[in-house]
This record gives C-alpha cells, sequence and structure tokens, in this order.
C-alpha cells in the first residue's frame, strides 16, 4: 500500500460522509508506518482508530475498507507485473481479443486499471453512468480495433470469418462485462456516497405527500439526522446564556477568610429553562398522507429531547409517548393509527381532553406544537380551551400541512386558531420542517 | 522519530508492541482486545491523546488506572463536570500564600523603600516583588498542571469529558496538541515527558470536531461471551466454572433483549459477586428472580425481563448441557 492508495482510501472516506481533516491523514499515514501492510485486521483496526471517529463512522470505514481492498489486490496484481518488465503492450494497440482469451488475470486486471485511469473513473457519481464508463473503457482498451477487425471478418462472408467473428464477439462481450463489474466496484468506492447526499437534498425539497414508499426509509434517516443536529444545536445555546452577574453574598462569604478581600468571586448564575414541549399530532383522515411524516418527527424527537411529551388524536385526545419510546417507528405508527387515528376529527373534544386530563403538564415553560389541518367537521372548536392553553403555555406553534390559500375554506378554522399563536405556518417539505422546528427551539435561548 | 529516546528515560519501555500492551494489561487484570491494544500503543507511538467512547461501565475509565498501573506511572484523574472552569483543571495562585507574603512585605516596607526618592524609583523596586508573587512556588498546580510536570511521564484520565462545557473543551485543546500550558503570568509551561492522555465519554452531548480531530477515537462496546467471562474470572475468581458460563451466557442473551439500559461488565461482575456470596452453584429461576435488581437498574427493565426470566435460564444451561 503506497502513499497513493491511502490518499485514494481517504478519498472515499470523504466521498462516504467521513470527515477526514489533512491533520489526519497524516496521522494515518505515521500509523501505518509503524504497523506496517502485511496483516490486514491490525491495518484496518489502525486506520479506524485514526479515521473514524464516532460509532456510524466506524462502520462506514470498515465496509469501506473491505470494499476497497478488495478492489486494491487486483491493482497490486497488475503494478507487480508491471515492474516484472512483462508489462502488456500500450492501450491503443492492445490486442483485447488475445487478451481475453489468454486468461492472464493479473495481465487483464492491469489493462483494467489502466482504462480506468485513462477515462478518469475516480469521478463516477451516479449507477446510472455505470454503462457510459463501461464503454469507455473497452474503447480505451482497443475496443475500436476489435470492433474494425469484426466487421472485417464478418465481410469476408467465409465460414473461417464467421468463425473468427464469434471468437471476436466472446472476446467483446468478456471484456464489457468485467469492464463494468470494475465499474462498479469503483462506484461503491468512490461515489456511492455522492450518489446518497444528492437524493437526501432531493428528497428535503420534495412535497410530504409526494414521497413514494421506497424513499420511506431514507426519509426516517433524514428526519432523524435533522432532528439530532437540532437538538445538539439548542443544547448549546442553553449552556452559553448561564454567564450571569456578581453573587455579592457567596462571594463575600467565600472570602471571608482572606479578610473579605474578594480573591474568590462567584457569579450568580442564571436557571437553566429547560424546554419542555407537548407535541400534539392530527392523526385523522384529512391528514392521512402527512401522518405518517408527522409521526416520524414526534418519533426523532422522543429520542433526542428529554423533557417532551407526545399526544396524538382524531377523535379523542391519546398519550402517544410510551408507544414512540418503547416500539420501533413502524410498530408504533401502526398502533397510533389503528387505536386513535381513522375516525372523524373533533378539535373541540380534544381539547376538553387536554384540559381536564393533561392540562397540568402545560406550564409557562412548555412550548405547544400542534400538528394538524384545523378541520374539524363543522363540529365547534372550543377556542375558550384553546385560548387557555396558549395562555398557560410559553410558547404555541402550529404547523398545517395545507397552503396558506387554504386555511379557512370549507371546515377550516385555523384562521380562528390563528391570533392564539405565536407561529402558525404551512409545512410541506422537510426543509420547512426542519426550519419550523429550528424556530421552536431557538425560543428557549 | 524520537520516540527511541523518549522511552529511555520515561517509564513508557513497556510500550514497544502490540502484543506487550495486551500482555501488560493482563498482568494486572485488564483483559483487553487486539484493538484496545492498538490504540494504546498508537497514543504512544503518535503521542495522541485517545477519546474512548461506549456504553457506562465497559472498563473505560478503568483502562487508564490499568495503564497507569501496569506502566507503574502516577494517575493523575481529572474528573469533568459542568461549570468545571481552568481554575480547577489548570492551576490557581495561592491566594492565602500571597496574602501572607503581602502582610510580611507591608511591615518591611520602609526598609525597601529606603533611598527611593521618587515615585519611578520606588516603582522599579516593588517591580521585583511582582514577578515573586506571581512565580511557580504561588502556583497550586490543578490536575493538568500536574500532569505536565511529573519526570517519568504519566497517565492523565480526563473522564467523562462529554459533562464539561464547550468551553472547557475548546480549553483543553492546546493541552491535548501540543502538551503545554499557559498561564498568563509566567509563560507556557510545556510537558516534561508527555503524558499518556486517555478522556472518555458516555455521548451525553456531541464532542466537538476540533477535539475529535486531534484525538484518536476508540469504541469499547460490549465484550463478546469469550472475553467477559476471562473478565469475570479475572476480577471475581472464586466463582465456579460452569456458573461463571451461564451467568455470562444469561447476562449476553440479556442484552438482546428489549430494554432500556443493557447491563454492562460492571453489572456481570457484580452479578457474579453477588452468586458467590449466595453460594450458587448453578443459575436457578428463583435465584436469578432475586437478585435480578443487581443486573437491571429500571424497575420497567425488572418488569420485562420477569416473565422470560424462566426461558432464559433454561436456554443458558442448555448451552452449557451442549458444551459441556
Amino acid at each position: 500500500m503506497s502513499a497513493r492508495t491511502l490518499s485514494d482510501f481517504i478519498r472515499a472516506l470523504r466521498a462516504s460522509d467521513v470527515r477526514v481533516s489533512t491533520g489526519e491523514a497524516i496521522d494515518a499515514a505515521g500509523a501505518m508506518k509503524l504497523v506496517g501492510f502485511d496483516d490486514r485486521t491490525l491495518l484496518r483496526d489502525t486506520l479506524s482508530i485514526v479515521l473514524a471517529k464516532s460509532p456510524e463512522e466506524k462502520e462506514t470505514h470498515d465496509h469501506l475498507f473491505d470494499l476497497f481492498f478488495k478492489r486494491e489486490s487486483a491493482h497490486s496484481q497488475s503494478t507487480e507485473r508491471e515492474e516484472d518488465g512483462s508489462a502488456a503492450p500500450p492501450s491503443d494497440e492492445m490486442d483485447l481479443q488475445g487478451l481475453s482469451e489468454s486468461g492472464d488475470e493479473a495481465a487483464i486486471a492491469m489493462a483494467l486499471e489502466r482504462a480506468a485511469e485513462e477515462v478518469g473513473l475516480g469521478d463516477i457519481r451516479f449507477s446510472t453512468q455505470t454503462s457510459y464508463y463501461a464503454q469507455q473503457m473497452l474503447k480505451a482498451m482497443g475496443g475500436d480495433g476489435l470492433q474494425k477487425n469484426l466487421v472485417e471478418q464478418l465481410q469476408a462472408h467465409t465460414p473461417e470469418g464467421d468463425e473468427a467473428a464469434k471468437a471476436l464477439m466472446q472476446a467483446r462481450a468478456d471484456m464489457l462485462a468485467r469492464s463494468r463489474e470494475h465499474v462498479e466496484r469503483n462506484f461503491d468506492v468512490f461515489g456511492a456516497g455522492a450518489t446518497e447526499q444528492f437524493r437526501d437534498d432531493y428528497l428535503s425539497d420534495k412535497a410530504l405527500d409526494q414521497v413514494t414508499r421506497q424513499d420511506m426509509k431514507r426519509m426516517r434517516a433524514l428526519i432523524a439526522r435533522i432532528a439530532k443536529k437540532l437538538a445538539t444545536k439548542h443544547s448549546r445555546k442553553r449552556r452559553k446564556r448561564n454567564v450571569g452577574v456578581l453573587d455579592v453574598r457567596r462571594t463575600l462569604r467565600a472570602n471571608a477568610g482572606f479578610d473579605g478581600v474578594p480573591f474568590d468571586v462567584a457569579w450568580k448564575q442564571k436557571t437553566k429553562d429547560r424546554p419542555k414541549i407537548m407535541a400534539i399530532c392530527d392523526v385523522s383522515g384529512s391528514v392521512s398522507q402527512y401522518v405518517r411524516f408527522l409521526l416520524m418527527l414526534l418519533y426523532a424527537f422522543q429520542e433526542v429531547i428529554p423533557d417532551i411529551s407526545s399526544f396524538a388524536f382524531s377523535g379523542r385526545l391519546e398519550d402517544v409517548s410510551h408507544e414512540l419510546e418503547t416500539h420501533d417507528f413502524e410498530q408504533a405508527m401502526d398502533r397510533i393509527v389503528k387505536t386513535i387515528g381513522m375516525s372523524s376529527t373533533d378539535y373541540g373534544q380534544s381539547w376538553s381532553d387536554l384540559k381536564t386530563q393533561h392540562f397540568n403538564l402545560i406550564d409557562r415553560r412548555t412550548t405547544l406544537i400542534i400538528i394538524g389541518d384545523g378541520r374539524s367537521n363543522y363540529g365547534d372548536g372550543r377556542l375558550d380551551i384553546f385560548r387557555e392553553a396558549t395562555k398557560r403555555a410559553k410558547r404555541t406553534i402550529w404547523l398545517s400541512p395545507e397552503q396558506k390559500p387554504l386555511w379557512g375554506t370549507g371546515d377550516s378554522l385555523l384562521p380562528r386558531y390563528q391570533p392564539y399563536c405565536d407561529v402558525m405556518t404551512h409545512v410541506s417539505t422537510v426543509r420547512d420542517l426542519e426550519r419550523a422546528v429550528d424556530d421552536v427551539l431557538a425560543a428557549y435561548a | 522519530m524520537e520516540n527511541d529516546t523518549s522511552s529511555a528515560i520515561t517509564g513508557y519501555e513497556p510500550l514497544s508492541s502490540i502484543d506487550a500492551v495486551t500482555q501488560g494489561l493482563a498482568s494486572v487484570g485488564y483483559i483487553s482486545t487486539r484493538q484496545i491494544s492498538t490504540a494504546i500503543y498508537l497514543a504512544h507511538h503518535l503521542r495522541k491523546p485517545v477519546l474512548i467512547e461506549g456504553p457506562a461501565g465497559v472498563g473505560k475509565t478503568d483502562l487508564a488506572a490499568s495503564m497507569a498501573r501496569f506502566l507503574d506511572l502516577p494517575l493523575v484523574r481529572m474528573q469533568c463536570y459542568e461549570g468545571l472552569d481552568e481554575g480547577k483543571a489548570l492551576y490557581e495562585w495561592k491566594y492565602g500564600k500571597q496574602l501572607l507574603y503581602t502582610q510580611l512585605l507591608k511591615e518591611k516596607l520602609g526598609e525597601v523603600m529606603e533611598g527611593a526618592d521618587t515615585l519611578s524609583a520606588s516603582y522599579e523596586k516593588l517591580g521585583g516583588f511582582e514577578d515573586l508573587f506571581f512565580s511557580e512556588d504561588f502556583l497550586e498546580p490543578r490536575p493538568l498542571l500536574k500532569a505536565m510536570r511529573q519526570d517519568t511521564g504519566s497517565v492523565l484520565l480526563i473522564d467523562e469529558i462529554d459533562k464539561s462545557d464547550e468551553a472547557f473543551e475548546a480549553f483543553l485543546l492546546e493541552v491535548l496538541s501540543d502538551y503545554q500550558v499557559t498561564v498568563p503570568e509566567i509563560g507556557t509551561i510545556s510537558a516534561k515527558v508527555p503524558p499518556i492522555v486517555v478522556l472518555t465519554s458516555n455521548n451525553v452531548r456531541e464532542l466537538g470536531d476540533a477535539l475529535k480531530r486531534r484525538c484518536l477515537h476508540l469504541h469499547i462496546g460490549f465484550p463478546e461471551a469469550e472475553r467477559e467471562r476471562a473478565i469475570v474470572a479475572a476480577r471475581v475468581p472464586e466463582v465456579d466454572a460452569d456458573l461463571l458460563k451461564q451467568l455470562v451466557d444469561f447476562v449476553q442473551s440479556l442484552r438482546g433483549e428489549d430494554i432500556r439500559k443493557q447491563p454492562s461488565i460492571s453489572e456481570t461482575v457484580d452479578w457474579a459477586r453477588t452468586l458467590v456470596l449466595m453460594h450458587a452453584e448453578a443459575l436457578g429461576e428463583d435465584m436469578v428472580r432475586d437478585t435480578l435488581n443487581v443486573l437491571l437498574k429500571h424497575e420497567s427493565d425488572i418488569e420485562a425481563v420477569e416473565a422470560k426470566i424462566g426461558k432464559l435460564v433454561r436456554d443458558s444451561s442448555q448451552g452449557k448441557r451442549a458444551q459441556g
């Protein structure tokens, strides 16, 4: 393994979202010099210790290490041959047929490596580029010559020509397959990370009700990541604001021994305002396309915010914190939708449930997040209770999956609830969600 | 590299190979893995701190303590907590002593000032005393400074770094990358022999990238059955081999259950001690039920597991029969 190989490996790591600084790359080179290259497992442990700095990164690293060195061993086979001096002729006059028929794996590997370099395979980003790169590699290995030869043989119209053409076609197919395989292996190492990033970006901006079933898993990971990011960001802010003014009493007491000269200064601590969040989520039929995402968000928050209580309602209000805490997402979602959802929405009834059973949870530290479309089937919206709840809470945020022009149409009560909310906003993509929740948490600073 | 020269005069000699680290740790009763030993070996040779993450009770802190015992070096331990500042971590002036000396000086002030007629002349005379007051004699070393000043090198354990504030984390960077600390009144103090620095974290909060970049990163997870048996056997030598196998199998399968806090090695060791005290020869259902609170620390976990005890116990004793 050379310095070049290490830098390739680090490039592959970076493409897969493992941040590696220059300093760490230098450390890795030093560590490699120490442990040597002979013991693969040792080398893997070593690089994992030096380069990957979290359990997730370690997993990515180990996976990539195996992929990379599968590829690497083919590569080194070819370079060994090159050093022997028995290298094959340069690619433009390469006898592709001879190469394929010889079955000389090392020579083939070398030809593939060289062709890959020629066509810049390291730049591959999407799996859809596989065919293109495979064709280009074949060309670089002398595919055109073979093609010409093939046409000539066919035009001869002789039995021998046909026979030769058959062999040529066989060789071509063989080399193309090998090129493809080579490209795929490279894509796994260099390109996969970029694709993932691209798809995440794409999903972030896609309307929530248009996300397909195949993308659900990715969506969940995305939302979980956002939740974690926000929780980290805001847990920092809370601590920063913890600087106070001089605490005279404690200063005097601490310095009594020094004749009252204030060597040891004590500062007043601002009591920490830990966020308490109460999230109330509509899971009725009218928002059914959104329920999944709303619950995903609730689920993600349950994991990262210590003080959150989650409720769901359609006809009646139920506490779902326990479900979200103890089950995995799919199970929790099924249970919630089965037990609570799918009956017709009744905001009034839910508010009065809130008042009779859970009002003690709302105090001046609580932020109330309501997620729903405010369509109450023309029932009584019980604005009186809602107003009381918002008065008790520190802040009230309403996230609506409906566009603003639709608020107030038909049975929507949103405009009537709006005056009591600090913020009422429309959320239709993951990016919207992130922004809205960021605002919610920022209010604690 | 300069490692050869530095190891000649310090206590780090035993760190010559990865196997030597494993054996050395075993000699003081710490059962290491190849990964752990590799990390320690690299930490010494690359002169980098090691950041250890993993669930509570898997032996993160103990690794540092065992290192110190095995190398026969002083262990300097700094427990982090919210509000920890440089006064408690690095150094503090000995205010009392300074005050006392000021009082003494006051009495002698006349003598000192003799011959100084002008303001500038007396200022110069007094200036000499200022340097005296802010010298190392009046410096109260706290853990970080103490670790820097050891002649033989030391093992510096910065425990639960995730409990400290962001600001403190940034403050540590100088110590971790250059093994030196800066005292404004005196200047920069470099370590005589760079200590082996071990940081531990329970992931209460995400650590900053700057800190992570400067450290090697080791993740210690729950051990495999074989290693766990070795650890329990090392800590509780009285335990009978059959019982040991059963109890470790039981704990291992318990970790697969859906519970809030999985039992870690320290709990397994405690449990083994408990069972030995109760003269248990084999794992029995009632025995497990009575002692479950040693392993599980949440009421809801105990409730969840209680119903399955029978099955879990049967599984782990069956394993014994199959193998025995």
